[in-house]
């Protein structure tokens, strides 16, 4: 009895307290940075696709939901000649994003992706590519890679130095 | 045997082993780069230093390479020793600093040995700081991509491609930091063998330029074991899916057969699996909405008369069920009659000479070769590739005299520098192995069986005349008799039974004086000798029944006719038959010809065993279910008699094939039936972290697809299944923990470089006995001689195939069509200077370029075999010559 009315009492209490239920959608709930909802693919600061087509996030992927092919341009540039991600098996659990060693692949604070139709849920390549660099600013992944590929001479990287002349009798 | 002790455990291994053989061989991770087991050490890399012990008391031990220790009684190491742990990790950071940060656009990531050793040897974090050095790359050609930076100095490349293939166009340049592995100047590699660079190579220095084209990574192939087809050597390999395309071929070891290597033709031919023109419906000419399948069933379901065509290059099954279809008396080879002659002529030989065939990896234990009318680096490749290793065994012994070990190769080489053993070439023109030759010979056809005839009557002790040839025969004659283990090498290549006889007849003698003789023989393709076993009636017979016969109903299978016969005998025999089914994998001149199109698997979509140059028997399995109607041509001579529901597995095919050809009784034990299983588990063509699967159909629906069953085999299509090591006879991919690339083979093989656990696959089907007795002499009419010139086929790797040459990668690498003749025999004929000449054959003319090659007699021309503009000339032929 006594618990029965405590109970009633608690619950009266709560209709002083400040509401944590907000109108959705016409109010957002924040998100922060790093909340791991809708992925997309980045591009660099040169504002080429920042993707190499390395396949590790397909191979991260617990479901398997990562599919690709790379490609290369005619300076030997690899890029995904696709990149489909089927979200309606996706579980958001971002290991892709950790695996990915260009931060092309990046997971954002939106997960309105609601569909009737489940097949509306497999996103291609131009779905997936935005415009800008994303959460990592800078970061340009053939600056620091030792290939040339029509981004840079041969040993204009970071870090590098020009190549050796083989030729050459110096010690 | 000796007694070892690894981190004070004893351990009994082999004599003549190094000490990181034998820790490999036992089953532990020990880093290493520059050691390999086909080219064993020379102790560059450091990488696999260990802690070595005098004895029991000694308690500090020092560091040595376990590569260059011998594995003697009482010697006693440490890996678990901490001063060598920290050794290996300092050695491999010291390997690193310069190796660029390229994994994810790197082809060697994800099977790469140096990623391996990196991570066994615990250095897990970069601490340098500073700037790496790089280097400015090559184009290496069509089928190695070259990238330097990666480069961490182990030599290996220089080592295979100079010393072990004997490649002349490639080496290490520079000094101290600056070590630059490559060609003196961009340009393609020329070497038969410069695919295996890629898998030599422990990271991705060299890299496969035709997988770059489409590339996917290791874990994402859908992989089955399979036997290369584009030569009759039948090597092993892997050949790899992913999205319903091949995508590479890989060597899969067989200690009996290729080893780690494979030739260029056989990695990099493949592409015509992928070409925009294969066969991929079942199709009926002039219709195009009827169901053409039912149609073609009621045709032979109606009982017409029909008559099939075999093929070389179609399994035993497939040629079996075409013959149980049609009949035996219906049953013809598509082939020439010369060539099918030629190809059981040499069947037959290998049984009955008496003289023993060796395997592949056999041939490199002789001592002394003669090759013989072959030009076997351009008709069967890895055996060129073994002789050449074989040439290295006299001058070997002298450094054994020298108490070096047989694994010390810096050493080895010092002592052997150039030279090479007793080795003869007896050809028509001066071939690529003349450059190991002691002495080369070069001569017409009647004048290379002049010569063997004086060579076996040397052997047997006479001395002969004193001209050139006899010169040649005594030397010969002398040098194979002084050697323990001699080997002939012969083969179709010249087209003369002649040929074959008198090599059979020159190891026979071998042997009768009691050598440990052996005898070699190249074939033409892949199944030729599986043909010729089935039998079947020759190709003349087939044109004369067509011609008496005009209700004749044809099934053609995995036979381009114009291509054996020249188009113009296709056609008359095509236009023959009342109505033509074809059984084919690629549209070609043939193609257009036929009423009913049954579109045939490549090696890639169908199963099937093939038997190779020595006999020996080998399944080859279907990579991927096609998602068309492709299927193998005996799954579609199977339904043609039964329903769908009632179609017969591959097993019971096998089985019914045995029961009419006994001598096949062993193929029952080539590989495991489809029944078998692991426990309760298959054995899966993916890789265990297969990625994709939800995605990659996504595109058409969302709806994931039932993966295709495969009743045929012990493996599955899926990723589902047995991931431990797979039994040797069905190997889809090497793969062990912690080590992921190739280099993983070390775990499944009993000893390292020895025999896959579980016995090397492939069954021989024949051997030669003891009998050395019966006549080798000719039973068959010469050729007449109705012309000056003989000319006779020339081969090429490239080009010299039919399929291979329609890849992409090899097409390139094509020669042009000429005919070579001598500068002399050209002035002879009083047409010095001229471009092109024109030959007669079959009554027509025919105009080719003029190649000079001087090492060719006055009366041989040699024209290129198997290429577009000679298909259709049968081989040897005589003719006059004149310009234009």
């Amino acid at each position: 009895m006594l618990s029965n009315v405590r109970t009633l009492w608690m619950v009266f209490l709560k209709m002083f307290k400040k509401k944590v239920t907000i109108q959705y959608p016409e109010k957002k709930a924040y998100l922060p940075p790093r909340w791991r909802g809708r992925i997309i693919l980045s591009r660099d600061p040169d504002h080429n696709e920042r993707c190499v087509a390395c396949y590790l996030c397909a191979a991260a992927c617990p479901v398997d939901c990562i599919s690709l092919q790379a490609t290369e341009d005619e300076n030997g540039r690899r890029y995904p000649e696709f990149f489909r991600i089927n979200f309606s098996r996706c579980i958001f659990c971002g290991l892709c994003e950790d695996a990915c060693p260009t931060y092309a692949i990046q997971l954002t604070p939106d997960f309105e992706m609601g569909e009737y139709n489940r097949q509306n849920l497999v996103y291609e390549k131009e779905d997936l590519l935005i415009d800008g660099m994303g959460k990592y600013h800078g970061y340009s992944f053939y600056q620091q890679a030792g290939v040339a590929v029509g981004v840079k001479p041969k040993g204009g990287g970071e870090k590098e130095d020009p190549p050796v002349d083989v030729r050459t009798l110096l010690p | 045997m000796a007694k070892v002790i690894i981190d004070n455990v004893e351990y009994e291994v082999p004599d003549g082993k190094n000490m990181l053989e034998v820790c490999l061989s036992l089953g532990m991770d020990l880093t290493y780069f520059c050691w390999h087991p086909a080219m064993h050490s020379v102790g560059a890399c450091r990488q696999c230093a260990v802690i070595q012990y005098r004895d029991e008391n000694d308690t500090r031990g020092k560091i040595v390479m376990s590569c260059m220790v011998d594995a003697v009684n009482g010697t006693r190491i440490s890996l678990q020793d901490q001063k060598g742990k920290d050794f290996r990790a300092g050695n491999i950071e010291s390997l690193m600093l310069n190796h660029p940060h390229d994994c994810p656009v790197c082809d060697e990531g994800g099977e790469c040995h140096l990623q391996d050793m990196t991570v066994m040897s615990g250095h897990n974090y970069r601490r340098y700081r500073f700037n790496k050095r790089t280097h400015v790359n090559q184009d290496l050609g069509p089928f190695v991509y070259h990238e330097m930076n990666r480069c961490i100095q182990c030599y290996r490349c220089v080592r295979f491609y100079n010393d072990y293939a004997g490649g002349k166009d490639f080496g290490v340049f520079a000094s101290s930091g600056r070590v630059y592995f490559g060609r003196s100047e961009s340009g393609t590699l020329e070497n038969e063998f410069s695919g295996n660079l890629v898998e030599i190579c422990p990271t991705g220095v060299f890299t496969d330029k035709t997988l770059r084209k489409h590339y996917t990574r290791k874990w994402d192939l859908t992989s089955a074991p399979s036997i290369c087809h584009q030569c009759s050597v039948g090597c092993n390999t892997l050949a790899s899916e992913r999205y319903g395309g091949l995508r590479r071929i890989l060597s899969r070891y067989n200690g009996d057969v290729n080893g780690y290597f494979l030739c260029d033709r056989g990695r990099f031919g493949y592409e015509y699996v992928n070409d925009d023109k294969r066969l991929t419906k079942v199709a009926q000419k002039a219709t195009s909405d009827t169901d053409a399948f039912a149609s073609v069933k009621n045709l032979v379901g109606s009982k017409p008369r029909m008559i099939g065509i075999g093929s070389p290059r179609a399994s035993l099954e497939s040629n079996f069920m075409l013959k149980q279809l049609v009949g035996e008396e219906n049953f013809y080879q598509g082939i020439p009659q010369h060539e099918a002659q030629l190809a059981e002529t040499a069947f037959n030989l290998l049984r009955t000479v008496g003289v023993k065939t060796p395997s592949l990896s056999e041939i490199e234990t002789y001592d002394a070769v003669l090759v013989l009318g072959e030009d076997v680096t351009n008709t069967a490749p890895m055996i060129a590739l073994a002789l050449r290793q074989a040439a290295k065994n006299q001058p070997r012994e002298e450094a054994y005299k020298l108490k070096i070990q047989k694994w010390n190769d810096a050493a080895i080489r010092e002592v052997v520098q150039d030279r090479t053993g007793p080795f003869y070439t007896a050809t028509p023109c001066s071939t690529k192995l003349d450059e190991i030759a002691t002495q080369k010979f070069t001569g017409d056809t009647n004048h290379l069986l002049a010569l063997s005839d004086k060579i076996i009557a040397a052997i047997a002790g006479s001395q002969g005349g004193n001209d050139n040839t006899d010169a040649y025969a005594n030397d010969v004659a002398k040098a194979l008799l002084s050697c323990k283990k001699p080997l002939v090498v012969s083969g179709t290549g010249m087209m003369s039974k002649e040929i074959l006889l008198a090599a059979a007849g020159i190891a026979r003698a071998l042997k009768v004086s009691g050598k440990e003789a052996g005898l070699t023989f190249a074939v033409p393709e892949v199944n030729s000798m599986g043909l010729a076993l089935i039998g079947g009636k020759y190709w003349d017979e087939a044109v004369a029944r067509v011609q008496s016969e005009k209700d004749t109903i044809a099934i053609v299978m995995e036979t381009n006719l114009a291509y054996r016969f020249g188009k113009k005998n296709a056609e008359s025999f095509l236009k023959n038959c009342k109505q033509v089914v074809m059984i084919d994998s690629l549209e070609n001149e043939t193609t257009a010809f036929a009423d009913f199109i049954l579109p045939a698997g490549t090696f890639a979509e169908s199963t099937g065993t093939v038997i190779n140059n020595e006999g020996r028997a080998q399944r080859f399995y279907e990579v991927f279910v096609p998602k068309n109607e492709i299927r193998s041509s005996w799954a579609w001579i199977d339904q043609l008699t039964h329903s769908k529901e009632s179609a017969r597995h591959f097993d019971t095919i096998v089985e019914e094939m045995i029961a009419h050809y006994p001598i096949l009784e062993k193929i029952r034990d080539l590989a495991p039936d489809a029944n078998s299983r692991i426990g309760t588990q298959k054995i899966p063509r993916e890789t265990h972290r297969y990625s994709g699967r939800t995605a990659m159909n996504a595109n058409i629906s969302v709806h994931e697809p039932k993966p295709p069953l495969d009743e045929d085999s012990p493996l599955t299509y899926t990723m589902e299944g047995y991931h431990g090591k797979a039994p040797s006879k069905a190997i889809p991919y090497f793969w062990s923990p912690g080590w992921n690339s190739l280099q993983s083979i070390n775990k499944y093989q009993i000893e390292v470089g020895g025999p896959l656990h579980g016995g090397n696959p492939g069954i021989r089907l024949i051997e030669a006995g003891d009998n050395t007795g019966g006549d080798l002499k000719n039973t068959g009419s010469n050729k007449t001689n109705n012309g000056t010139f003989e000319v006779l086929p020339s081969h090429h790797i490239f080009g010299g195939d039919e399929l291979s040459a329609k890849s992409a990668p090899l097409a390139t690498r094509i020669p042009d069509t000429t005919v070579s003749i001598s500068s002399s025999a050209l002035q002879r004929s009083g047409i010095e200077g001229a471009e092109s000449l024109s030959i007669n054959y079959d009554g027509e003319a025919h105009s080719f370029k003029i190649k000079i090659d001087n090492s060719l007699p006055d009366n041989v021309l040699m024209l290129p075999k198997g290429f577009n503009e000679t298909k259709g000339l049968l081989f040897p032929f005589f003719t006059e010559i004149s310009k234009g």
